[in-house]
This record gives structure tokens, sequence and C-alpha cells, in this order.
């Protein structure tokens, strides 16, 4: 074994820190005291950081030392062990060292004085075993870390598997004044360290650093753990670091800081950069759980203050309760200023001394009146900055101290106050005496409380926010039912007064008002109608023009085409508008009446008179062109003449029957009238009975006359194309286009008449029949027949869909009509129900068919 | 054209001002469009601040249309559960004087309470089930019914519906782990930040009046 005495390792310094009096002499004139057996332990469950432990003895059941009363509560929580040997006398709420003066629950045990121990599970040599029966022993001996926060050791000792453990460090630093209980466990059991610390750098897997770190007050502790390293054979790498006083050098992080000089940043963990902490009292407990099953159920404490009459370091039982602690060291209760559990920079008063001494319980300070005075009454910050200099955590106190005070929770945070670790450093230097420390405590607990509350307030808010979606599903589903059944309701309604109507009606149904009159038009619309519909055409014209102009090479012959189609339309708008502008009604039929029925009206004198005026004005007119062609010589000249010559006959002739009229005018022309066969009278007839006509046309017969008609128009303008083409004229193509679209309407002209033709049928068949039930029988007759006509040209896959869409609509149909008249009790339920099954079997045909034949 | 630039160095000026402009103009319509923000964000965040209880007592149905009203303008002190906390938070969030909590609406707690049922007395109606807005309550038509204390907001609800006033409202207990430490005494707090001349106001105006007689 070789060991370097000389430890050369460089240390480094911490920010801040401050110097109180150590008054650590006083408690190390005395050797460890004596273990005191007491009469009676009180062990609270919780006495560690974590979930409680759960008790698994009974009240009455005896024990012995080192048993296993409570265990620990899932993975974050520890174990507890009775320290004595005894009888549980009570499981109850007792009050606990704890800053509150709160009770909680404790296991209570007489002693029987005895101190029987159980069989302790012994281990000569460590590293024969697996790594995970070790963690078990360690878990199971109640370790909590015994510096102070009560961390759960087996957790340290198992770090996350991507944290790589390279520095091991052991804090035996104990940097705040009076405490002396890892000094004196350093110097009476130096080997028992030593061995503890070989054994959590053996679990952590052995890290290539391992480091006990001691501050340089403590030199004989210092001397009898090098001497203790130095004695170990084999292998060692312990390096006992010594490095100035200064408080707080123990906190974790700031221990790490000046060994490593690496500083663990906010929020972070020490494990993250590879670093392990533990106190020398946790590695002394490991080490004597591994090696000789030794639970934790005893510890070092300070007994230290002016009021008692022994200072002096204790091994005691873990739940001696301080009171009996004192006792037996001469506690004077007059003397004594107040009980400080812990130290007086970071510990806290105790209300009661009737507490048990706990894992975590590393000093008791009963000091006197002159010892520890209370604090003088706080001044007023003077913003001397003394704190900021202080703050080993590098904070600015007194700016946490100013949002304390107003409890302004975000900044508090945004000045990091999470990082405080309390030490009391700012507290200590305060000129105005201010207990910094006490606000930031508050002010911490109020923003965890804020962080519960939060937490809580989002839950309810989801709780709440998912009862009202589900009340308000229920509520939809209950609506959509109810108009459900109100639909249901209005459509068996519906059907049984459209029965009775149709009961009513049959009889004196006329079966050929089939037809419907076209409603008469009001020509102010069509006007307007028209007029849109050339703005409408100029419109596309003008886009055509402009898409022409865009588009690409190839595409430019559509385009042209296009533009071509919208001139046409143009041209067409304009040709109608027109139209209707000069006739009151575009209806030539009509307008033929209407100047037939002018004529008529006219009485016989008026009507000669206007028709020698008319022959007067072509007259003339012949005589204009017969005295231009005279002058020209031209050929016609004799023409001319003869037609002028039959004019003034006819003129003449006209006169001559003026003439006959006028003694008895009125009389005799409407005998005239009536007897005579009028032409004006026969245009009129004429115009009329072709109204009449087409009125009375059937649908199909109107298509025959349009589809003749554009047949006739078709023929004329592809005789013009030809002109066109023959002349290469440039409005071939656009004569072209519109035969084409003639030719589209003459299609679908044809095909409405096919469509038509079945229809029309039962219509007549109706006609001639009479039939007193022109009912939707004969209509699905017919429909089937368009169907069958429609259907013969069809694939017979898309036959069979089309079936089956239709059944599939029938079935329905017929559902709804048999639950209406189940509602209403009729009696053709039955026959209704047969039709549905067979169709609903025909159906099922149907689809197997398609899917044969989709195979 | 660079010539007549660099002779009227305006005309730069203008050019540049005016793609800058029109850059920037462009990256804001742009973002306006693709950060668009859904909904009001005014009424989550107030939504969030207040305690969820679902209580009514602001007289609203909910904390959320409590939140809605506040940010159409309603007072910020209804809110019991939430007490002069929450107010101080919302008025910094809306940046408005945080007024004290109206007492029409009811006074704050010091202590959260929870719903307890007296469970023999309860007949099961299912009349608190109904009115709980957090279904923290169990039970079933003339089955005994429970409170979940954990979901329990203290809001109330449930006992004015009790037929048989089988609802209690208890206290809950602070546990150890929910014990935190308290801010130092308040009246200490407020001698040390007063300036000595001003800690006896009495006798400043008495050397006022002393001084007027003197005058």
């Amino acid at each position: 074994m070789s060991y370097n005495v000389s430890s050369v390792r460089k240390v480094f310094d911490i920010p801040g820190g401050v110097h109180p009096p150590e008054s650590k002499e006083q408690s190390l004139q005395l050797p460890l005291g004596p273990v005191l057996l007491p009469q009676r332990v009180v062990l609270p469950l919780s006495q560690h950081i974590g979930a409680p432990a759960k008790a698994i003895v009974a009240v009455g059941e005896k024990v012995r030392t080192g048993q296993l009363i409570a265990e620990p509560q899932g993975l974050f929580s520890v174990g507890l062990h009775a320290s004595i040997s005894g009888t549980v006398s009570a499981i109850e709420d007792r009050p606990i060292p704890h800053t509150s003066g709160m009770n909680a629950e404790c296991i209570v045990i007489e002693s029987d004085g005895l101190d029987e121990w159980v069989a302790l599970d012994e281990c000569e040599d460590y590293t024969a075993l697996e790594r995970d029966a070790l963690m078990a022993k360690i878990r199971t001996a109640g370790l909590a870390g015994m510096g102070g926060a009560g961390f759960p050791s087996a957790i340290k000792l198992n770090p996350r598997a991507d944290d790589k453990i390279d520095t091991l460090i052991i804090n035996g630093t104990e940097c705040e004044p009076y405490i002396t209980a890892d000094d004196t466990l350093m110097r009476e059991q130096a080997d028992a360290v030593i061995q503890g610390t070989l054994l959590l750098a053996h679990l952590l897997g052995a890290p290539s650093t391992v480091l006990i770190g001691v501050e340089d007050n403590k030199p004989t502790a210092i001397t009898a753990l090098k001497k203790a390293a130095a004695a170990i054979e084999g292998e060692c790498n312990i390096e006992i670091v010594d490095f100035p006083t200064k408080y707080p050098s123990g906190g974790e992080k700031q221990l790490i800081q000046i060994l490593t000089g690496i500083e663990v940043g906010s929020g972070d963990v020490p494990a993250s950069l590879g670093i392990v902490c533990h106190n020398v009292g946790t590695a002394v407990a490991a080490w004597e759980a591994v090696r000789y099953g030794r639970p934790l159920i005893s510890r070092i404490t300070t007994v230290v203050g002016e009021a008692l009459d022994t200072q002096r370091n204790i091994e005691v039982r873990i739940g001696t309760l301080i009171s009996e602690v004192l006792e037996q060291n001469g506690f004077n209760a007059d003397e004594a200023a107040r009980l400080i559990m812990g130290g007086p920079m970071m510990g806290f008063a105790l209300q009661d001394a009737g507490v048990p001494i706990v894992k975590t319980s590393n000093c008791i300070l009963a000091p006197s009146k002159q010892e520890l005075p209370e604090p003088p009454p706080a001044q007023a910050c003077i913003r001397c900055g003394m704190c900021a200099e202080a703050c080993p955590a590098s904070l600015l106190p007194q700016q946490l101290f100013w949002y304390s005070q107003s409890e302004d929770y975000d900044r508090l945070q945004a000045h990091n106050l999470m990082d405080c670790i309390e030490c009391g450093a700012c507290s200590f230097v305060c000129p105005s005496n201010i207990p910094l420390v006490q606000y930031y405590r508050a002010s911490k607990g109020a923003i965890k409380q804020a962080a519960v509350d939060k937490q809580k307030s989002d839950r309810s808010r989801e709780r709440f926010e998912f009862r009202q979606a589900r009340l308000d599903k229920a509520e939809a589903e209950k609506e959509a039912k109810r108009q459900a059944r109100k639909q249901a309701a209005a459509e068996a309604k519906k059907l049984a007064a459209e029965k009775k109507e149709q009961e009513l009606l049959q009889p004196t149904i006329a079966p050929v008002a089939a037809v419907p009159i076209p409603a008469a038009v009001d020509p102010e619309a069509e006007k307007a109608k028209l007029e849109r519909a050339l703005s409408s055409a100029q419109n596309r014209l003008d886009k055509a023009h402009e898409r022409l102009d865009d588009a690409e090479p190839e595409r430019r012959d559509k385009m042209a085409a296009r533009v071509k189609e919208a001139e046409l339309k143009v041209l067409d708008a304009q040709k109608k508008l027109e139209q209707f502008n000069t006739a009151d009604n575009n209806d030539p039929v009509a307008a033929a009446i209407a100047r037939a029925k002018a004529k008529a009206s006219l009485p016989p004198h008026a009507k000669l008179t206007s028709s020698i005026e008319a022959l007067k004005k072509r007259m003339t007119i012949a005589a204009d062109k017969l005295s231009s062609a005279k002058t020209e010589g031209a050929a016609t000249v004799d023409a001319l003449q003869a037609g002028l010559d039959k004019m003034q006959g006819k003129i003449a002739k006209l006169q001559q029957e003026l003439i006959d009229l006028g003694p008895e005018p009125a009389v005799e022309a409407t005998v005239k009238e009536d007897t005579t066969p009028d032409p004006a009278a026969a245009a009129i007839e004429r115009a009329k009975a072709k109204a009449a006509a087409s009125a009375n046309m059937s649908p199909a017969d109107k298509l025959h006359d349009q589809i003749t008609s554009i047949e006739k128009r078709i023929a004329k303008t592809a005789e013009k194309v030809a002109v066109a083409r023959a002349e290469g004229s440039s409005t071939a193509d656009a004569l072209q286009l519109g035969l084409d679209k003639m030719t589209a309407k003459l299609d679908k002209a044809r095909a409405d008449l096919g469509e038509l033709a079945p229809q029309v049928q039962p219509e007549s068949a109706q006609n001639v029949d009479s039939a007193p039930e022109p009912d939707a029988a004969s209509a699905a007759i017919a429909k089937a027949k368009a169907k069958a006509a429609a259907t013969a040209n069809m694939l017979p896959e898309e036959k069979l869909r089309d079936q089956i869409r239709s059944m599939q609509t029938r079935i329905e149909k017929t559902t709804v009509k048999v639950t209406a008249a189940r509602a209403e009790g009729s009696d053709i339920t039955d026959a209704l129900q047969l039709g549905l099954d067979k169709m609903t079997a025909k159906l099922e045909k149907a689809k197997s068919e398609l899917a044969e034949l989709s195979n | 054209m660079i010539d007549l630039i660099a002779q009227h160095p305006i005309y730069a000026a203008l050019i540049a001002l005016g793609t800058l402009s029109i850059v920037f103009g462009g990256i804001l319509g742009f973002a306006a469009v693709k950060f668009k923000v859904e909904g009001d964000p005014i009424v989550e965040q107030l939504d969030n601040l207040l305690p969820q209880t679902q209580c009514g007592q602001c007289g609203y149905p909910g904390c959320k249309p409590y939140a809605e009203a506040i940010a159409n303008g309603d007072a910020i002190n209804k809110c019991p559960p939430g007490g002069q906390a929450t107010i101080n938070t919302i008025a910094a969030l809306l940046d408005v004087e945080a007024p004290s909590l109206d007492a029409e609406h009811g006074a704050e707690l010091d202590i959260p309470r929870v719903a307890v049922i007296r469970e023999d007395e309860c007949i099961g109606c299912t009349k608190c089930i109904q009115a709980c807005p957090m279904d923290a309550i169990l039970g079933a038509a003339k089955q005994m019914h429970t409170v979940i204390a954990d979901e329990c907001t203290g809001c109330d609800l449930c006992v004015e519906p009790c037929p048989t006033d089988c609802i209690d409202m208890v206290p809950l207990e602070t546990t150890l782990s929910e014990w935190k430490w308290n801010l130092p005494e308040p009246s200490k707090n407020v001698a040390m930040n007063l300036i000595a001349s001003d800690k006896h106001p009495h006798r400043a105006e008495h050397g006022e009046s002393n001084k007027g007689e003197a005058a």
C-alpha cells in the first residue's frame, strides 16, 4: 500500500461565505459519550425526504433492537427500525422535531431494558456480493443522509444509467459552528469512515476520484483519516483533502466547487456532472449495514450550549427524547435562551423538548441567554450590499428581500430564489438584523404552494371541462333522439294525410292536366334576362380574348375556338335582344295574332283607305325606280312600267270600292266582315290554331318539332359552311362551330325525346282507358320502362349496381311506410312487410350476383 | 441614373426608405398571417389565474365565463376563493389598480375547505352529484354518496341541494408536507421600513401646530 500523505490537490474557492465564531472546542473536550439506553423511544415514520414509511408492527407487539418496524412506501422512501427492544406501546401522532412544531405519526416503543438484537447478517467480504445484493442491504438498513437533509441514500447510490459517476466526495466539512458530531466520528471511527468510503466507491462503480473533504479546523480528524487510509491494505485511491475553513463550505454544491472547481448549475443535480456526495456519517452507516448487518438505529449527536453542565458528543439511539438527553447532560432550563436543533446558522428552534432525536439530528444546542441572545429588532434595509457579498450562491439577497416583502413571486423566481441554500450567511452579516432567511423560506413555501395550487386548479379545470363536455354530449344525444322521434311522427302523419287526400281526389283528377301550361312571361323580366345574357356573353368573349393572348402556342387553337364560340354567343344574345326590342312580345305567333287583330279591328272604310295609302306609297317608290331605270336605260324599264300600271289599276279599283262603300259605311261593313272570308280573320284563325296546337302539344311533339327545325337549320348551316369553305371565308370556322353546337343540341333533343317517350305512353294510355286509378303503379311501370331503355346500353355490372341502389332506396321507403303503418295499426302492415321481405331477398340476390360478376 | 442619385442624395434616401418600407411591410404582413393568434389569449391567461373552483360566487357559471367577463371589462374583485392574491395577480396582468375583494360575493377563507358527507344520513338522492361541478362526489341513486376529497374544490354548491343537510364544509388540516414558513411579523415590517422621523406622525402634527401658534 502506498499512500501519499502530503496531499497536493488544488482546492478552489467559493463566492461569498462568512467566518462566524466556530465554538467547536467546548464539545470536543470530552470523548464520545456512553450509549444511553432510553426507557422509551419515539420513532417518527418520516425522518427523511420523501414518502413516510408504513408501520408494519401492531400496538402491543414485541420488537427487538434492529427489527424493521416500518417499511418504505415506494422508491423515494426509507424504512425504520426499532432502536431498542421492547413493546410497541403506541402508533400515534406525537410532536416531532420540525420547524412547524407539528405532530406526525410515530411508533412508540417501551424498553424492556434488555436491548436484545435481532440476528444480524454479517458480511466479511462485500466485494464477493453482487451489486444488487449490496444495494438491498443498504436499502433495508434505513439509510437517510446524515448531514441534515435526510435524502434517501440508496437513491444517491443508484444514479441514472446515463450518468457515469467519476467522482465520489465524502463530506466531512461540518462547517456550521458548535457542531462536532462528524469531527468526533472521524476521530473515533476513522477506519469505518475509510471502509465506508471504499464501499460507496465500490457501489458507484469505482469512480476515478474519491475525495474526503475536511475543513482545516479539524486537524485531529484529518490525521486520523490519513492514518486510517494509510493502513488500508491493497489499492486505495482515497484522497483526504483539507481546505480553508469558511462557512458554508459544507453545502453539497459548495463542497463540489471547492474540491473540483465545477459549479453545479441552477436546477442541476451533481450526478448529472458525474459527481456523488455523501456525508461521513452516511459512509459509516453504510459500512455498518453491509459489514455487520446493523441498521441505522443510533447516531452521534453533539449536545452543546452553556445551559448544559456537560457539553460533549454522544452516541444516541434514534428516537430518544431530547428532554432525556438534556437531563442526562445537566440541562439548566432557567439559563437556556431556547433549544435549537442543528447549528446556530441553519438550525431551528424547538418549541418542545419532548421530541425525539431523529436520523438527521446532528446537534442539540442549548445556549444561554448571553451566548446566543435574542436577535435585536430588525431595522430598515440600507442597501449596503453586504448580504450580496456573503451569499455563497451569488444571489442578490437584498432584492430577494424586497420582492419577498411585496410577495412578488415572479420576480423572486426570476432572481433564482430557489437556488438559495438557506445558509443564513446574509442574515449573519446584515447590519440591520433583518431575518432574511425567514423571508426566503416563507417565499419558497408560498411559491411551492402556488405551484401545487396551480396543479390542482388545472386538474379542476380539466375535470370541469370534461364534465361540461359530457353534459353537452348527453344533451345533444337527447335532442337528436327527440328530433328523430318528431320527424318519424311527422312522416307518419304526412303519409296518412296523403292517403286520405288521394282517396278524396282520385275521381276528379283530370288525366291530361299533366302538361303544365307555361307561365306567362313578364316582358320586362325577359328583357332584363336577355340583357344579362348579352353582357355575360360579352364578358366571356373579353376573357376568352385575354386568355388567347396569354395562351401557349399548343393551346392556342383551342382558345381560338373558344373565342369564336363566345363571339357567336354574343351575336346570338344581341339578336335575341333586338328581336325582343322590335316586337312587344317575342312570341312570333302572338305577334302575328296581334297584327292580324289590329287589321281586323279596322272598319272597312278605314281599311280600304289604308290599303290605298300603302299602294300609293309603293307606287311612288316604283315610279322613282322606273325613272331612274329610264335614265340609265336599263332593260327592266318595261317590267317596272307594267308593275306600275297594275298598281294604278288596283288603286283605281280600291277607290271605286271606297266610293261604293261611302253611303252606308257602318252596317254593311259588319255584314261584309261576317260573311266574306276576310284574309285577316283567316290569319287570326291560323295563328290561333297554331298557338292552340302548340299549347296542346305534348312535350314529345314539341321536341319533335324542335328536332325537325334544328335539322333544317343544320342543313342550311352545312350548306353555308360549304360555301364559306369554298370561298375561303374567315367565317367558315365559326360556322362550323355553330354547326357542331347545333348537332349537339339535336342529339340532346333526341335524347330528351327518348326519355320522354315512355313517360308519354302511360299518359296516353290513361287518356284512352281513363282509368280510375292512374296511381303510383303506372308511374312506376313507366319509370321501370324508362330505366330498362336506359340500362339496355349499360354494362351488366353497372346495371346490377343501379338495381341495388334503387332497391335500397325502395327498401328504405318501404321500411318507413311499414313503421308508419304499424304506428297507425293499419291492416296493410302485413302486406307491406311481405313486400319488404321480398325486396330484401332480391337485394341480397342482386348483391351476390354483383359479387360473382366482379369476381 | 447614378449621376442623378449622386447629385441629389434625397433620391437615394427616398429610394432606400421606400424599399425598406416595402420589405418590412411584406415581412409584417407575412407575420400577421403566419403567426395569427387564435382565440383570445387574455381570456386564457385570466382563466389560468382564477382558482378553478367553479363555485359561481362571482355570478358567472364557472371560472372561464368570469374570465371572459373580466376581459370584457367586469370588475376583477369578485372571486372570494382566489382572494386578494388572485386579485393582485389579475391586476398585475391587466395593469390596473388592485381593488380589495368585493364583500358582496363572499369572504375569502384563510383555510381551504372540503365537503364531507355524513354518510349515515345520506339517503342517496344524487342531488349533490348533479350539483358538483368537479364530478367529485361518488354514488348512485339510493346508494350512499361520498366526496373524493382530493378533487373537491370546496365550492359549497353541493350543500344547498342536499335534502337532509348531511354535507359539511370541513376546513382542510395542514399536513406536515404542506406546512410552510410564514413571513416575519408584519407589525415589525412596518416599523422597520419607516424613516425614524416618520415613525410618530402625531408628534409631527403637534410640531406643526406649535409652529402655527408661534407664527
